[in-house]
């Protein structure tokens, strides 16, 4: 993995990342489906102001892109290929789904306050001694450490 | 000479295509890992699976020093490559809201595209969450835009903030993670897990 991140900033200056991908949908939909509140929103307008061309002509789009062909060419190699839920033996699918969607949703928020999730802030970020990434890095890793016990059902 | 796309070696296009190569290269790393399961990713936070530690710290060791080196082979130009800026209100609030979000739903971002690719329903659902959370900060921006530009600190580097050479940090980094690997080893020990 390590590797990758090397090859990433050798190649195109930049780390990996992953929410900015969910970003760049965000603005193309918000831009196709309702210009006038694209045109309104500050979100939206920091982003086209800053960057040029269409947001879906992005790094972190075709970089993405690439992560679901190779997650699925690893799994098919492995024989893990396979439509499934995973969660502990104590609570049901269907809770462990509710988790998962409110967890996805937390997340998606703090991606953008925190500028990256944990492959573009955090992992990239150290790998470039970014000050924000290590501080982003410790906050997340030690608040899901400090939660652990209160949603241990979930997992254990 | 690199970083390659910013001294223009390579087109535009050709960068977007090596971002696509690139992706490939990081799911199946991520997969192979086993970063495709969610209770496998929260396994590092009850001690009974810290494979995930491993390589997350591995991996941004291996990226760090590689720079190191090539900066030090005049192979890659430091100053031309990224550095994530700090905002420091926004970086702690950010990084505590995913926690809890990580803790919750068992996925971060780019794991749940690598357990979607494989066919996790969890990972699936995750990535809805992802979408309707980004679209909620997009869509009250204004309430948290202040938080977010607050306590702007620049692009430091961290072995600036405390004074030392990148060398020198890098080297206590290593032996920090290899302290933390010790822990995990133990903790494995400790607190087994059977696969279910």
């Amino acid at each position: 993995m390590g590797l990758i991140l090397l090859l990433a900033n050798f190649i195109s200056g930049r780390g990996l990342g992953a929410s900015g991908a969910i970003k760049s949908t965000i603005v193309t939909a918000t831009i196709a489906v309702s210009p006038a509140s694209a045109q309104t929103s500050g979100f939206i307008k920091e982003y086209t102001d800053k960057h040029t061309g269409s947001p879906m002509k992005n790094w972190l789009v075709f970089e993405m892109l690439g992560v679901l062909v190779g997650g699925f060419l690893s799994g098919a190699i492995a024989g893990r290929l396979k439509w499934k839920t995973e969660h502990s033996p104590k609570i049901t699918s269907h809770k462990r789904l509710v988790l998962a969607l409110f967890g996805g949703i937390l997340f998606g928020w703090g991606s953008q306050m925190g500028r990256g999730c944990t492959s573009g802030s955090a992992l990239s970020g150290m790998a470039v001694l970014s000050l924000g990434g290590f501080v982003t890095m410790m906050a997340i890793f030690g608040t899901a450490f400090a939660l652990a016990y209160v949603f241990r059902k979930n997992w254990i | 000479m690199g970083p390659l796309a910013v001294n223009e070696f390579i087109t535009e296009n050709t960068n977007l295509f090596l971002a696509f190569v690139i992706g490939i290269g990081f799911g199946f790393v991520l997969e192979q890992s086993g970063f495709s399961s969610s209770r496998k990713l929260a396994g590092v936070f009850y001690g009974y699976d810290t494979v995930v530690l491993k390589v997350f710290f591995t991996g941004a060791i291996t990226a760090m020093l590689g720079l190191l080196f090539f900066s030090l082979f005049g192979w890659v130009d430091l100053s031309l490559v990224y550095i994530n800026p700090t905002y420091l209100t926004s970086a702690i609030l950010g990084g505590v809201v995913m926690g809890a979000g990580f803790i919750m739903g068992g996925y971060c971002p780019g794991t749940s595209f690598c357990g979607a690719s494989i066919g996790k329903i969890d990972a699936w659902i995750f990535i809805v969450g992802l979408f309707i959370g980004v679209g909620l900060f997009g869509g009250g921006y204004p309430i948290w835009e202040k938080l977010y530009w607050a306590k702007d600190l620049g692009d430091p580097k961290v072995s600036e903030s405390l004074g030392i050479s990148d060398g020198v940090f890098a080297l206590i980094l290593i032996l920090v993670a290899l302290g933390m690997f010790w822990v995990a080893e133990w903790a494995e020990k400790k607190f087994p897990q059977k696969e279910y």
